[in-house]
């Protein structure tokens, strides 16, 4: 027979001031178990697809760099590579180098922003205000080279709008010399935590089969076995020229993911060094008058997978339609497949190793089924770094501390 | 498989299909009637082992179109599938997402901003579209500038 028992059901967001975001995530748990869980969108929604209808080709680049902060390089230059197709343009061989630069800058920065959040969710501050602030040079660089830390503005269709000159090619160099070391620390303090294994590993697996049915991308496929980026498997830019690995792990965990985005920023690093000495001399831009009819998809490999563009023209200077898709639409739904049968102190965990945009997506929040906060997000972010805490205790490893991860 | 062998085994539904164009190796476009596109799309996922991107809603002039965009990773192409939605009163398709689950959301976005309906899609509630943004009001419409 049917008890009509009420679940308890949690709820964080959707607005709180220790969020950056607003989105609603509803847990339904059993005890301490997530039993199910859904989401709630459209707090950040914006009206981008409507408003490129009304730009004209070449101003969407700026707009669609804004969709997010960290995914900034990554919306452009799908959309130009679009466009391009449409338009039967090759930009020249140097802004092809040029973008691989930008676009791999920003993954360097993005991923190493992702460690310092998700040392942040389990309660390891150090490694957050670590990350956070060894990724700051890659962010001077950038503002060097473009005007600005995000929102570069640096694709147009046929090219790119600044080039990175010749002189600054040794600076960048030596601050990526500087950055590497830095990340090799950090990976290895992370890597070889045994408090972090025990945290990280196991919890919030994806499987394949679910990661194949959620259609997911990027890290978030990758540390479950799927080795898929679109800059081997569909190049572009200059990434076929260059020499790189995709990275994989096969167990679908939290910790699988921290160690795919680890070992890409090195991949990262490398790609820029080697994009800078092969970087040909010429033009950065070629000149498009105008955009015939047709239709075509763009895609590029952003820091938190495929963000995939389809634009159709017909032969006037806006678009009539422009689809945007940015992973994390992909990505975060696949946590009905990640979260259920976790303990609730891992829900935040698992929600930051799909490294969701919120912009690209939406907020979290847990409700009680009367509408009573049974825990808010302060609660539940104080629910996971108790585990840590408790995780620690067990296995007696005493506390990273800052001075331990300085250099000589 | 290769490209070649990726040609070959999609020309196995073309009885389902209007048209298939290819203007580059890597790119093909499929163009359906509506309701062909759920066989089309089940084919590309679990007989070729597509990989699912998004979908895409178009208010043409005398049409709707949903372009469902698969990507074959192994060749790097990206299909996409053009069903062709021509009853402009009440639109409607069927939906993928009992053996897509990563359809879901798009096609209730494309519900809220387009009005198609997506037949026995297994949660069709509002995504994108406020609680308080009224009923029948489809703002990618073209009507709705």
């Amino acid at each position: 027979m049917k008890k009509s028992v009420k679940k308890p059901v949690l709820a964080v967001g959707p607005f709180h001031p220790l969020q950056e975001e607003m989105e609603f995530f509803q847990l339904t748990v059993d005890g301490e178990i997530v039993t199910d869980i859904d989401v709630r969108i459209s707090y950040n929604h914006r009206g981008i697809e409507k408003i490129s209808e009304s730009l004209q080709f070449d101003q969407v680049p700026f707009l669609v760099s804004r969709i997010c902060g960290i995914c900034s390089a990554s919306h452009p230059l799908a959309y130009v590579n679009a466009v391009e197709e449409i338009a039967g343009v090759t930009p020249p061989d140097r802004a092809l180098y040029v973008r691989v630069i930008i676009n791999e800058l920003e993954r360097i920065h993005s991923h190493l922003l992702w460690v310092g959040l998700a040392g942040h969710f389990i309660g390891y501050d150090t490694v957050f205000m670590w990350a956070w602030k060894y990724r700051e040079p890659v962010l001077d660089l950038l503002e060097e080279i473009t005007g600005n830390r995000n929102n570069y503005g640096n694709v147009k269709v046929g090219g790119c709008r600044e080039d990175i000159p010749n002189e600054l090619k040794p600076k960048i160099l030596k601050e990526l010399d500087e950055i590497e070391k830095k990340t090799e620390l950090l990976t290895k303090a992370v890597l070889d935590d045994p408090v972090l294994h025990a945290r990280l590993k196991g919890v919030g697996i994806l499987s394949k089969e679910a990661a194949v049915k959620y259609a997911v991308t990027g890290p978030t496929a990758r540390g479950s076995g799927i080795a898929i980026d679109v800059r081997a498997d569909d190049p572009y830019a200059a990434y076929d020229a260059l020499d790189w690995n995709v990275i994989s792990q096969p167990e679908g965990d939290v910790f699988a993911k921290a160690v795919v985005r680890l070992l890409e920023t090195f991949e990262s690093i490398k790609m820029v060094r080697e994009a800078l000495n092969k970087l040909p001399d010429g033009p950065i831009t070629v000149e498009v008058k105008e955009i015939p009819p047709g239709e075509a998809v763009g895609h590029a490999e952003a820091p938190r997978g495929e963000t995939f563009h389809y634009v159709r023209s017909d032969g006037g200077n806006r678009p009539v339609r422009h689809k945007v898709r940015a992973p994390s639409y992909v990505n975060v739904p696949s946590f009905k497949a990640s979260c259920i049968g976790q303990h609730i102190a891992d829900v935040t965990i698992t929600l930051a190793a799909v490294d969701p945009c919120y912009s690209c997506t939406e907020r979290l929040a847990v409700v009680d089924s009367r509408n009573n906060l049974v825990h808010d997000y302060n609660a539940l972010l104080k629910l996971s770094r108790e585990r840590t805490a408790q995780l620690r205790k067990e296995l007696g490893v005493p506390k990273l501390k800052m001075e331990d991860l300085q250099i000589g | 498989m290769n490209q070649e062998e990726l040609n070959n085994k999609i020309a196995q539904i073309k009885d389902r299909l209007i048209e298939i164009e290819q203007p580059f190796d890597n790119r093909i476009y499929l163009t359906c009637e509506a309701q062909n596109s759920y066989d089309v799309s089940k084919f590309l996922f679990e007989d070729i082992g597509c990989r699912f991107v998004i979908a895409t809603g178009i208010d043409s002039d005398n049409c709707f179109e949903v372009l469902y965009h698969y990507s074959y990773d192994q060749t790097g192409c990206v299909v996409t599938i053009k069903a062709i939605i021509r009853d402009r009163e009440n639109p409607a398709i069927e939906s993928i997402a009992p053996f897509l689950p990563g359809a879901e959301w798009i096609e209730r976005e494309i519900h809220d901003i387009f009005g198609i309906e997506f037949k026995n899609h297994p949660d069709m509630r509002r995504l994108i579209l406020s609680d308080d943004w009224p009923e029948g009001v489809y703002p990618m419409r073209k009507d709705l500038s």
